[in-house]
């Protein structure tokens, strides 16, 4: 589990979060939703240690992350899979190289240990066989799905998703998502994924936390998002004419 | 460099000479640095070096017209500027270029594409793993390109002095083997030493601090080229003083 508590950040003399608290439950579906400039991103920074938050804390399964040593970091860091937005897949290794990264530096597996693991994330993600290709050579879902490979390479406690959705067509979407539900179930991961992607709020959160303004609004299931007076909530939820139109049928 | 950046240089070198997570890896990546920073700049050290030696030849003899000065001088001239000077300096500018911008594009283009982060998710020591073995490739391949730059850059004497006859074969090769100082060697690899570890840290500084997209990509690798170049010409100075 992983709880935040009060978290401040500024830059400059912009507050960007002001004092956000919540706790993220394993194995289920934890999403950070929000309009542009909400601050979500920048929560999910501060929790996994790019951002230095100015106040708060952030616990992993009770050890307390913010004051926290270099080498103490690295220990949790080793137990966290991250998909960020842009896959940051590393241009210059093959797709399996990508994956086998984290293997190389942390284990002392064999390369034949390595690679079953390599294929089996692979195959996990629907992408066997593409261990030689390089990341120029993929699709913006294929990345995706690498970069999910890469981050479920090391068996992580916790999985924080950044954007998983932008860039994608609804369909290669539906299928990320069902995906880090999936692997959420399977391995009880701490899943904690930042969207504004309304089908992925609707389909996969299990838990949400909304943000507005740098503060928290709301939090709770997909199943109540819908029958909330929460007005801010309203209108980032129901901004579209499809989901206006869908409303009553929740 | 401003105190502030001075200070962040330091700050992160502190973090490039963290105890590697895994050195097998990390040899992996040096031999690749000693391949890129070295081999790949064989041809062209080769050829400004062996240019530059031949105009000096001719630059010298040219400016030395004199029955009272031997011929001789010309080789020993030539012999002392491309040790304690050309081959070194020109040699660190020069290499600044090619892959002081190269660095700094790569790490640049690392950073604002997430990739630094990633690394750092996963527990790596990111200045480290990206900046140390560019550094150790530097300290050893510059040194070792020097050498051969002092070499082509007196064989170059030799063929542009003989080539236009400002200077016979005999008068050349007398002038570079009397009065050697193998000193000034050791003070040509001092300096090649401190160039290599500036060619390679400066622009990697310069592109792992980049914020923005392809625009500060390209600034930061600018930048990386010419705040080198200056910090090896005034490194080149103090050396030269503290050492001669």
């Amino acid at each position: 589990m992983i709880e935040i508590k009060d978290i401040h950040k500024s830059f400059g003399d912009n507050e960007v979060l002001k004092g956000i608290s919540g706790e993220f439950k394993p194995g289920v579906t934890n999403l950070i939703i929000g309009g542009s400039g909400s601050g979500k991103t920048t929560l999910l920074k501060c929790m996994i240690g790019l951002h230095h938050p100015e106040q708060g804390s952030v616990e992993y399964d009770g050890r307390e992350f913010t004051t926290m040593n270099f080498e103490e970091k690295i220990e949790i860091r080793k137990e966290i899979g991250m998909l960020f937005q842009g896959s940051a897949l590393f241009d210059s290794m093959s797709v399996e190289e990508n994956i086998m990264f984290p293997l190389n530096m942390f284990t002392e597996q064999s390369r034949k240990e390595k690679l079953e693991r390599v294929n089996f994330c692979l195959e996990r993600v629907n992408l066997e066989g593409k261990n030689k290709l390089f990341p120029a050579e993929l699709s913006g879902g294929m990345k995706k799905r690498v970069g999910i490979a890469r981050a479920i390479a090391m068996n992580p406690k916790y999985l924080f998703v950044d954007e998983p959705n932008s860039g994608l067509d609804p369909k290669t979407s539906i299928v990320i998502d069902e995906l880090i539900k999936e692997l959420t179930e399977e391995y009880n991961t701490t899943t904690i994924v930042v969207t504004h992607d309304m089908n992925s709020v609707m389909g996969i959160g299990d838990y949400i936390l909304f943000l507005h303004e740098g503060k928290k609004f709301w939090e709770g299931s997909n199943k109540e998002i819908a029958h909330t007076d929460v007005q801010e909530l309203n209108d980032f939820v129901f901004a579209s004419r499809f989901m206006k139109a869908a409303k009553d049928k929740f | 460099m401003n105190f502030t950046n001075f200070g962040r240089y330091l700050l992160l070198l502190k973090a490039v000479f963290r105890r590697p997570e895994k050195f097998k890896i990390y040899l992996k990546a040096i031999f690749k640095q000693m391949d890129f920073i070295g081999v790949g700049s064989l041809g062209l050290i080769a050829i400004i070096s062996t240019f530059i030696g031949a105009v000096m030849t001719l630059q010298i003899a040219f400016q030395l017209v004199s029955d009272f000065i031997p011929k001789t001088i010309i080789g020993s001239v030539n012999r002392d500027s491309s040790i304690l000077e050309l081959s070194p300096t020109i040699s660190a500018i020069v290499l600044a270029g090619k892959i002081g911008s190269a660095i700094s594009s790569e790490i640049g283009t690392m950073r604002v594409s997430e990739q630094i982060d990633a690394l750092e998710i996963m527990g790596i020591n990111s200045p480290g793993y990206l900046i140390l073995p560019k550094i150790i490739a530097g300290i050893t391949m510059v040194p070792l390109l020097v050498i051969m730059s002092m070499f082509l850059s007196i064989t170059g004497g030799y063929i542009g002095g003989t080539l236009s006859g400002a200077v016979t074969p005999a008068e050349y090769v007398q002038g570079i083997t009397t009065d050697f100082n193998p000193y000034t060697i050791v003070v040509a690899l001092v300096k090649a030493f401190v160039f290599g570890f500036i060619i390679t840290s400066v622009p990697a500084y310069e592109g792992f601090y980049v914020k923005g997209g392809a625009l500060e990509v390209a600034q930061a690798s600018t930048r990386a080229v010419v705040v080198s170049c200056i910090t090896i010409l005034a490194c080149d100075y103090i050396v030269t003083q503290l050492l001669l």
